[in-house]
């Protein structure tokens, strides 16, 4: 795999399909239906729970508000995924690009699906750190190995941000 | 973003010095008793004032990136690169730190905006 930045966008190349296969999953892993921990992790308590008014007025105009900018930032994301269903050979490596003004929303879907991930499995300040465990094992063991991924992501697009 | 957060100055518990109204009273001495009624001038603190002490919080995380809060306060804040490092460590070495201090709304209107960038962040009063 192999990042560059360009003057207009920034582009992911050689990505073998086992982690093409990790980005296609970015939009669903946002998903925070059925899993109540991420909802309270991605819908946090503005204030300490005494502040009854506060946080009332929050769950009303605020979440709502925020539910629609996570939204937009996956749809984005999602949209710029489709270049990964271009590919005629479905095993080969592939290409992707991600436009400069499309790095907002790519930071916020995979730091969405980053802490979604971590709160369904509960994944320790521990094993969070621990970015040498093999992805093969258990379902727990892939999906840390995606949240790392998606991290390495993160810090690739905020380097490029600074530099640029 | 639509949403105005509503003014939260009556909720705040004020002590007798920050009492919104003064009155100055400006008697005259009995030298000056050829004025027969004393000057009152009465001065008006603003809402801001009376509605000071709030302090917005960002506590620890461990899945979001060092890089990623520290890019988040410079942008929310306009933090220079070294104070928003500043904060990020004393949010992952203490678990806590207090970025923004001043009225409720505006502390309202950050936490938000934390929010959207998908960090834990609170308001609280000082104190």
């Amino acid at each position: 795999m192999e990042f560059r930045s360009t003057e207009d966008q920034l582009e992911i190349s050689e990505l073998d399909p086992f982690l093409a296969e990790l980005l296609r999953q970015i939009p669903a892993s946002t998903k925070t239906e059925c899993v109540p921990a991420a909802e309270q992790r991605l819908f946090s308590a503005p204030a300490d729970p005494i502040e009854r008014e506060l946080c009332a007025e929050w769950k009303l105009y605020v979440q709502p508000e925020l539910r629609r900018l996570f939204g937009t930032a996956t749809d984005t994301v999602a949209s710029d995924l489709q270049q990964l269903n271009e590919n005629e050979r479905p095993f080969a490596n592939c290409t992707l690009q991600i436009p400069h003004e499309h790095a907002a929303a790519w930071l916020s879907a995979l730091n969405q699906a980053r802490l979604v991930i971590a709160a369904k499995y509960n994944f320790t300040e521990k094993e969070l750190c621990d970015h040498y465990r093999s992805p093969i094992g258990s379902r727990r063991d892939l999906s840390l190995f995606q949240v790392n991924f998606y991290g390495f992501l993160q810090e690739f697009i905020l380097r490029e941000l600074e530099s640029g | 973003m639509s949403w105005q957060p509503r003014r939260g100055g009556a909720e705040v518990a004020l002590s007798p010095l920050l009492a919104p109204v003064h009155l100055l009273v400006a008697t005259k001495t009995s030298f000056e008793s050829s004025v027969e009624n004393p000057t009152i001038e009465h001065e008006t603190r603003s809402d801001e004032a009376v509605d000071l002490p709030w302090q917005v919080v960002v506590h620890n995380d461990p899945v979001n990136l060092m890089s990623y809060v520290t890019m988040v306060f410079q942008k929310v804040f306009g933090f220079p690169r070294e104070k928003a490092e500043r904060h990020m460590l004393e949010v992952h070495q203490k678990g806590r730190s207090i970025v923004w201090s001043g009225l409720r709304e505006r502390g309202e209107l950050y936490v938000q905006q934390l929010h959207g960038y998908l960090l834990l962040a609170t308001i609280e009063r000082v104190g």
